[in-house]
């Protein structure tokens, strides 16, 4: 019985980022675990803890993506796997869920993958749901809460938060699910995870471990660059006034000149 | 020479830092004003394991070395004293006390629950009479069969109210010759009879922590609470300050951070004469002074807890970091506060209270000007360091790490 | 070379981002001289089916089934990809909500297609999609293409792109999918629901107004509430009010929230840290109302006041009454 969380590391959000000229992004050099795989890690701790399940920790990426592994094992995940190849880099979706969901098989007796909702620095989840497909299983995403969940007898149910409210589903396992910030309150690392993490070897799965061909590591989409944001014009208008009642009636004057309301 | 620290270390200071800016910081400015002690804190101190940070595991603790105890209490520091006061009286002054002078005896019964954090320590060497001159200390400790008879007051105490253990220190011989001979060291529980306690209030800084008194009356302390010989208790009190000072040195180094960094963020974002002030030479004077101050204090420090990994005798440069650490961090937090100009003045930001919590460090665990006489009488000669009779152990990972 | 449209609806009430999709699947159509055609799955769809007809469908394939209800993932996707496998079309679009998103990544996958999420603009150069999308917490646009042949997917930011004026003379022709029984139907179930409080959508909102940490505590949303009451505006809240407990995760906006793009955005008692700001950055006039004239908000905002929220909100709120009567 078995939970894989999958994680990566993503650029620090207080960095500054700039695009020079030819279209090029950079930031500092700062890297975090993704925000959302935070509560991710921590969902697939309890779950070891409740369950007495193994808990693996996986990430897609080079070198820099072992402390998000690091910070996994610190938490208490039983091992950690980083999958690389160069012809890996560049994060379009299918190639990273084909190359997730080959992981995935080859760890074998899996019964639940966990993603946090989204990667923060490409904006993007359709790797999570593509995994998902790839792997021939159900898909559960933005789970607020685990209900209930059975290793032994297969099953899941839980709540999701869709735009209309909130949905509680119940499915069989294996499932591939995805988690909001609702859900748990993310975990610190033990000093005894930390030491584990510190001595820990991080094996490194490439496309022949996994069994990917090339049409498997063909990207559908790419990146051509990067633009600034359009610039807002112009600084505050800080509407001033003796009392909030005239600065109230300026700014209800000024908005409706906008057409906003 | 090698200057990196550990994956270990990295990842201990970074989880302290997480732990005390989510779960601490958003409420700490309310408490200070209040000079209330926010409950939560030590227990969940407690629960993650801080409080035994480098305590080995066979004793409770966590076992990570003394450099580790130096980050800890540089990342509480960084948002509030309060929280690295903590850490200087429970581990530096009394279970590193224990680690270093305790039978195993005392150690399982007193350090083992103090590193799991079930009881939590104080250390009562002050009296309201006796602070730069410790040896005129006036509490009494009378040899009555197999116990003492402890009588006097501490006064200054951090944790007092709420510790259970209390490494005091009493004179078993009042009148010996030289006066330091008469003293003796003991660990007094909350719970004896004759023991009460209070809060002070009214101080200048550090008002979200616990300071107060502890009055011993005809307390009855059985003679396996001696910590140590009788006499001793001179060497082992300044052999705590050796600790105590190191944790207090660490956390100015986080106090200067703080003022640094959020410097750094004001000075980034405040804009006058058209230019963030940033730009202005006289603020990039002030941001270039604590970068020095932070720098080299932080090296003072790691250098004192890399001797004691090591085993090796530190007073001297545990002294002199905690010296200098401490004036740099009042020096930083003046700065700081002129930064931030008018809204430095204000208790809206931080800056102030960190001015306010940084002059406690310089008159308390030895006053810079004691600071100064040590380190003189060292240069001159005139004063020497002799083994003790049991030293601090250096950090030995087989040794901390296992269950043994 | 048709353009298809996944045209989405909760119990009978079409999305109306679906309708932005729509309208920008329209112009990909003439651009292609080709047919817009939406695809509409679930269970008594017919209203929504006319309204696809106004809002730009030329035709809609409809899959009416009671297992198709609500929306799950594998019969959903398996669906999808049946249809889009079947006909071929250059282009699938969606709004990216919750259910779009896994859709369209969904279908894509089975398909080896190419998808761009979440896009802010979407052109078309030579016959494939160009996307503009904002990344990094928001703090810039990337420019990404399709590579490869087939389909190509895309899923739409809502109120990134304009819906067509309804035009309700408008009407095509209606293709109803006899078989949609497909796999994996049994494995999910879904058993019940509970619908957010609240009248109005954060998502869908055109004005919000939203609450930080200077409001106080939970009492303080209730001159927030009332203003949005006043407004027909959406209730948002910053990240340290959700933390706090103050009011529910649903409202939170900023980067592990929900990101959301109003025309007009009040935040009141909020700094505008960047993990906020990535959450509303996009808004097209941003009012601050803080008590603190050094909060980041004031840069990025077109209007402030500065001075208490409870002293604030009360006066505009009086003030919105009067006028809007």
């Amino acid at each position: 019985m078995h939970v894989v969380v999958v994680t990566k590391n993503t650029p620090d959000t207080e960095a500054a980022v700039t695009v020079d000229a030819a279209g090029n992004v950079s930031w500092g050099d700062k890297l975090v675990v993704n925000p959302w795989d935070e509560y991710a890690i921590t969902e697939a701790v309890l779950l070891k803890g409740a369950h007495n399940v193994q808990a693996t920790i996986l990430a897609v990426g080079p070198e820099e993506h072992q402390e998000s592994l690091k910070h996994g094992l610190a938490i208490g995940c039983d091992q950690a796997i980083r999958i690389w190849h160069d012809s890996l880099a560049g994060y379009d979706s299918l190639v990273y869920a084909n190359a997730v969901a080959a992981a995935i098989r080859k760890l074998g007796d899996v019964d639940l993958v966990i993603f946090g909702k989204e990667l923060a620095d490409i904006a993007s989840d359709a790797h999570i749901y593509q995994t998902a497909r790839k792997l021939g299983w159900t898909m559960l995403g933005f789970v607020a809460r685990i209900e209930a969940v059975d290793f032994g007898g297969k099953t899941i149910r839980v709540t999701r938060l869709v735009e209309q409210g909130t949905q509680i589903v119940s499915s069989r396992l294996p499932a591939v699910i995805s988690v909001v910030k609702d859900i748990n309150e993310p975990k610190y690392p033990t000093f005894i995870g930390i030491r584990k993490a510190a001595k820990a070897e991080i094996p490194v799965w490439g496309p022949a471990e996994l069994g990917l061909d090339a049409a498997n590591l063909t990207p559908r989409t790419r990146v051509v660059g990067y633009q600034n944001l359009p610039k807002r014009e112009g600084t505050v208008q800080i509407i001033e006034g003796a009392t909030a009642q005239e600065k109230a009636a300026t700014l209800v004057e000024k908005l409706l000149q906008e057409k906003v309301i | 020479m090698d200057f990196t620290l550990t994956e270990e270390h990295v990842m201990a200071q970074q989880m302290v830092r997480d732990f005390a800016q989510r779960e601490i910081y958003p409420t700490i400015k309310e408490w200070d004003r209040r000079q209330e002690v926010n409950p939560a804190i030590l227990p969940r101190m407690a629960e993650l394991g801080i409080l035994g940070i480098n305590i080995p595991v066979r004793y409770g603790g966590q076992g990570f070395d003394y450099l580790t105890l130096a980050l800890v209490c540089e990342e509480l520091e960084r948002v509030d004293t309060s929280l690295r006061v903590i850490m200087s009286v429970h581990m530096g002054l009394n279970s590193m006390a224990l680690l270093q002078w305790g039978t195993e005896e005392q150690k399982q019964r007193f350090l083992v629950p103090q590193a799991v954090g079930e009881k939590y320590g104080a250390f009562g060497l002050t009296e309201a009479d006796a602070g730069s001159d410790p040896v005129s200390l006036r509490s009494t400790a009378r040899r009555d069969g197999d116990c003492y008879i402890l009588n006097g007051e501490k006064m200054w105490i951090s944790l007092a109210s709420k510790a259970h253990h209390i490494l005091v220190f009493a004179k078993t011989d009042p009148h010996a010759q030289p006066a330091y001979k008469g003293i003796t060291a003991f660990m007094i529980t909350s719970d004896m009879k004759g023991v009460t306690t209070g809060d002070i209030h009214g101080k200048l800084g550090v008002r979200a922590g616990s300071t107060g008194w502890v009055a011993m009356q005809d307390v009855q302390v059985p003679v396996e609470n001696r910590i140590g010989e009788e006499g001793e208790g001179f060497y082992i009190a300044m052999s705590c300050l050796d600790n105590g000072r190191y944790t207090v040195g660490a956390g100015a180094v986080g106090l200067i951070r703080a003022c640094l960094e959020d410097s750094i963020k004001y000075a980034n974002t405040r804009h006058t004469f058209g230019d963030p002030i940033g730009h202005h030479q006289l603020i990039k004077q002030k941001i270039a002074y604590m970068q020095q101050w932070y720098d080299a204090a932080r090296l003072l420090v790691l250098r004192a807890g890399w001797m004691k990994n090591q085993g090796q005798r530190n007073t001297r440069e545990t002294a002199v970091a905690k010296w200098f650490a401490t004036d740099m961090s009042v020096k930083a937090a003046l700065e700081a506060v002129q930064v931030y100009g008018a809204y430095g003045f204000s208790d809206e930001y931080d800056v102030e209270r960190y001015l306010r919590n940084a002059k406690g460090a310089v008159i308390y665990e030895g006053a810079s000007e004691i600071q100064q006489l040590i380190q003189a009488d060292y240069a001159l000669g005139y004063r020497h360091d002799r083994p003790l009779r049991c030293e601090l152990p250096a950090y030995d990972a087989d040794y901390w790490q296992n269950e043994g | 070379m048709s353009v298809f449209v996944w045209v989405e609806q909760f119990e009978g009430t079409p999305i109306s981002a679906s309708w932005e999709a729509l309208g920008l699947a329209r112009q990909f159509a003439d651009q292609l001289g080709s047919t817009v055609t939406a695809l509409m799955f679930g269970q008594n769809v017919d209203s929504v089916v006319q309204s696809a007809f106004h809002y730009g469908a030329d035709a809609v394939i409809k899959a009416d089934d009671r297992s198709l209800q609500y929306y799950r993932f594998s019969p959903y996707v398996a669906l999808l990809a049946k249809i889009v496998q079947e006909h071929n079309p250059a282009i699938v679009l969606a709004a990216a909500t919750t259910s779009g998103r896994e859709l369209l990544a969904g279908a894509a996958a089975d398909l080896n297609a190419g998808i761009l999420t979440d896009v802010t603009d979407l052109s078309l150069e030579n016959g494939k999609l160009k996307a503009v999308r904002p990344v990094l917490g928001g703090k810039v646009l990337s420019v990404e293409v399709m590579a490869g042949d087939g389909p190509q997917f895309a899923t739409l930011r809502n109120r990134a792109f304009k819906a067509l004026e309804p035009d309700t003379s408008r009407t095509g022709t209606v293709t109803t999918l006899t078989s949609t029984a497909t796999e994996n139907d049994a494995d999910t179930q879904i058993e019940g629901f509970q619908k957010t409080t609240g009248k109005v959508s954060l998502s869908d909102a055109t004005i919000i107004v939203s609450g930080g940490r200077g409001v106080g505590g939970p009492e303080g949303f209730g001159p927030v509430r009332e203003l949005a009451e006043v407004l027909g505006a959406a209730v948002g809240a910053s990240r340290a009010a959700v933390d706090a407990g103050w009011i529910p995760y649903e409202h939170q906006v900023g980067q592990t929230g929900k990101v959301v793009s109003p025309d007009l955005y009040i935040a009141c008692g909020i700094s505008g840290a960047i993990q906020h700001q990535a959450g509303m950055r996009t808004a097209k006039v941003i009012v601050a109302i803080n008590k603190d004239p050094e909060a980041p908000i004031f840069k990025l905002a077109q209007y402030g006041i500065i001075g208490d929220v409870f002293e604030v909100l009360p006066a505009l709120t009086q003030a919105f009454r009067q006028r809007l009567g």
